[in-house]
């Protein structure tokens, strides 16, 4: 098999890389600091999707413009879920919120259906056939949009984690919840903020995924188990870990489909996870509780 | 105030099984609805209205919609329908069955898909209810001795050995032929029939090509990138698929991503001939060639089904999806007139006897061998050219030439 097959291949799964990571972040994020795990993940990512495809049906609106307003309402959607549904559900038992998290995923999943039907939806850019030719390497021109678009969203939060004081605040609350209190700041609020960070993620993932997908109501479910298998393998709370999870998860598919079988890709992904719970169960970047 | 509950990092059991559950539970959660209307038989019309093959269920139903007004022009009695969704998955294919007979259905029309028309047929035999297949080229559906199951559909033996005898009637015509394909196919039940189906008919024909590469993908792929890297690199002159519609329509932007333009696509499924294929692809869409079973345009109930097809959905052209249903249904109340009961029994007894030849397929019209196999039924090669389907082959049946090779991708406007 020619090399540039190979680096081709590695290429574009690395692209799609970035966008795994992108979405996995959000889930990440919300449970390195609430400790909840969001089971609608997937699904909320399916709503950004859907407003995308709204605003291009009717404005023709690109998504990747439109990626700061569809972020902005899934992080108020985020904000007001967790203050109004999720934080009293935060002390009681683990089952508990899963219960309520699959619930909220099962009421979008058949809203979506309701409102928009099963048919699958897309957006066609003025792009989105076009692609770099650099020597033997093409390169399709809207992956290369969509992983610099995630690189930037997922540059733009660490960097808002690491200078500004709410997230200063913010990574206080995860590191020493009682400490965090004793200082006086305000965990509920900051827990609410959180929720919208990674809701806001999701959003920012799922106009970006829109333009390599069609979204149906159906695809949520999948999405939050690929989210799952990319931040358990990167490392639960870790926001590095989803990033570094998304691209082995992406490259591994791509290079799994080329050199075995397209339809063992999924397969291969999967043995990753098992490796990881077997021998790092705390993910590649994970910290353990030890 | 007291400390609050704080699971530590560590990935728990019950995290990765709750995960797993939350996309278990929430894929199977769509909605599911049964319907009935009027009176007179019960049929439940069981298709993939949602997941990931509901385009062409929700194609399938436009042939349920027209056919009652047609079927009442015939002097056949009305089918009280009872719609049921599968949700393109096998035991939900099943388990609606089991309802639809639970509520009263006294016959089963289904399910477009081999694997879930399998489960059904499993259901209609275990409950003496008879099942009209529309559309499911599995050979061993009717290979089960079954007494209550009829397919009005060729095998995928049937539709291969049209499609090898078709294409060499294609490259005589144009005096041209590959010499290498790389078969490209989806890896559900109907795509792996297929599959083992050309590797027994294939050397029968002495094709002019040989297949470089079997490339096998998931059915609900949301990304062929990989695949499709894999087919251009293998070096083939054309394409040989066996696909479903958003899979074709995957494969369609790939190749004009990845800037390959075969010299030929040729599909022996579902997928590139659809009018949700079309639609989306626009000029994309011209050229491809699909060797499936069709229609034949200059008999009399065809023309009225496209007449009726075109009042209910102007644009839309009439395909493999309507006709079958269609034909189902006119077996089901063909059957019912004559059997002049809603007994199941009766019903079987009454299918295992048709005979009409007043239809809309290619041959010489319905009816079923020992097996419930409809054995008559002929193939034919179909190109899409400007958002129409034209039929190029067999010869004798053409409305138009072949336009050869594939015009490439990027030099469309």
């Amino acid at each position: 098999m020619p090399a540039s097959i190979l680096v081709n291949v590695a290429v574009s799964g690395l692209l799609t890389g970035f966008i795994y990571g992108l979405m996995a972040l959000g889930l990440s994020v919300i449970f390195g600091v609430v400790r909840v795990v969001n089971f609608a993940h997937g699904e909320m990512m399916t709503i950004a999707m859907y407003l995308a495809v709204v605003l291009f049906s009717a404005y023709h609106l690109d998504p990747l413009l439109m990626m700061l307003p569809i972020a902005a309402v899934l992080f108020a959607l985020g904000y007001v879920m967790q203050r109004g549904l999720i934080n009293p559900f935060i002390a009681r038992p683990e089952h508990s919120q899963f219960m309520l998290l699959v619930a909220v995923a099962l009421i979008i999943v058949n809203s979506l259906l309701l409102i928009f039907g099963p048919d699958a939806r897309s957006v066609q850019t003025s792009y989105a056939y076009d692609s770099f030719q650099v020597g033997p390497i093409i390169i399709d021109a809207t992956k290369l949009y969509a992983a610099a678009a995630a690189a930037a969203v997922a540059a733009g939060l660490f960097a808002f984690f690491r200078y500004s004081l709410t997230g200063k605040a913010i990574r206080a609350c995860a590191d020493n919840y009682q400490g965090a209190l004793v200082v006086g700041l305000d965990v509920t609020r900051l827990y609410a903020l959180t929720f919208g960070l990674g809701a806001a993620c999701v959003g920012a993932a799922g106009c970006i995924m829109v333009l390599l997908l069609d979204v149906t109501p159906a695809l949520g479910p999948s999405y939050t188990l690929l989210a799952f298998v990319v931040v358990i393998t990167g490392g639960l709370g870790s926001m590095p870990g989803a990033l570094l999870g998304g691209m082995l998860i992406g490259v591994t598919e791509a290079l799994a489909g080329l050199l075995f079988t397209p339809s063992a890709k999924s397969m291969f992904a999967f043995g990753m996870l098992v490796l990881v719970l077997l021998f790092r169960p705390q993910g590649i970047l994970g910290k353990s509780a030890s | 105030m007291s400390r609050r509950h704080r699971p530590s990092l560590d990935i728990t059991r019950r995290q990765v099984a709750g995960g797993l559950g939350a996309g278990i539970v929430a894929a199977v959660a769509p909605f599911n609805i049964a319907s009935s209307q009027g009176a007179g038989l019960k049929v439940g019309v069981l298709l993939p209205r949602s997941g990931v093959q509901a385009g062409i269920g929700q194609d399938c139903q436009r042939g349920v919609e027209i056919a009652s007004g047609i079927l009442k022009d015939m002097g056949l009695p009305e089918l009280s329908l009872m719609n049921g969704d599968t949700e393109s998955n096998v035991e939900t294919a099943r388990s609606r069955a089991e309802r639809l007979i639970g509520e009263g259905a006294q016959l089963l029309v289904g399910a477009f898909d081999s694997g879930q028309t399998t489960a059904i047929a499993q259901v209609a035999e275990q409950k003496g209810v008879p099942l009209v297949i529309n559309i499911a080229a599995a050979p061993p559906i009717t290979e089960q001795g079954y007494k209550f199951v009829f397919r009005n559909f060729p095998t995928a033996g049937m539709i291969l050995s049209d499609a090898f005898a078709n294409q060499k009637a294609i490259f005589e015509s144009t005096g041209s032929a590959p010499r290498s394909v790389v078969f490209m196919h989806v890896n559900d039940t109907f795509g792996v029939a297929m599959q083992k189906g050309i590797d027994a008919v294939m050397p029968k024909f002495n094709m002019p090509y040989k297949i470089v590469e079997t490339i096998a993908y998931d059915p609900a792929a949301r990304d062929l990138s990989v695949e499709v890297a894999k087919a251009k690199a293998t070096g083939a002159e054309a394409l040989l698929t066996v696909s479903r519609l958003n899979d074709a329509i995957l494969l369609t932007r790939e190749l004009v991503k990845q800037r390959w333009s075969p010299q030929a696509i040729l599909s022996m499924g579902p997928g590139w001939y659809e009018d949700q294929y079309i639609k989306t692809l626009g000029k994309l869409a011209d050229d491809p060639l699909s060797f499936v079973p069709w229609y034949d345009p200059n008999k009399k109930l065809s023309q009225q089904l496209e007449a009726a097809l075109a009042k209910a959905y102007p644009g839309i052209n009439l395909n493999t999806n309507h006709i079958y249903t269609f034909e189902a249904l006119l077996v089901a109340a063909d059957a019912f007139k004559r059997a002049g009961s809603s007994e199941p029994k009766a019903l079987a007894d009454a299918i295992r006897t048709t005979n009409i030849e007043n239809n809309v397929s290619i041959g010489p019209g319905i009816r079923f061998d020992a097996k419930g196999q409809n054995d008559a039924l002929k193939n034919a090669g179909i190109q899409n050219r400007n958002g129409k389907l034209l039929t190029v082959a067999p010869l004798s049946a053409a409305n138009a030439k072949t336009v050869w090779p594939l015009t490439p991708y990027d030099k469309r406007a």
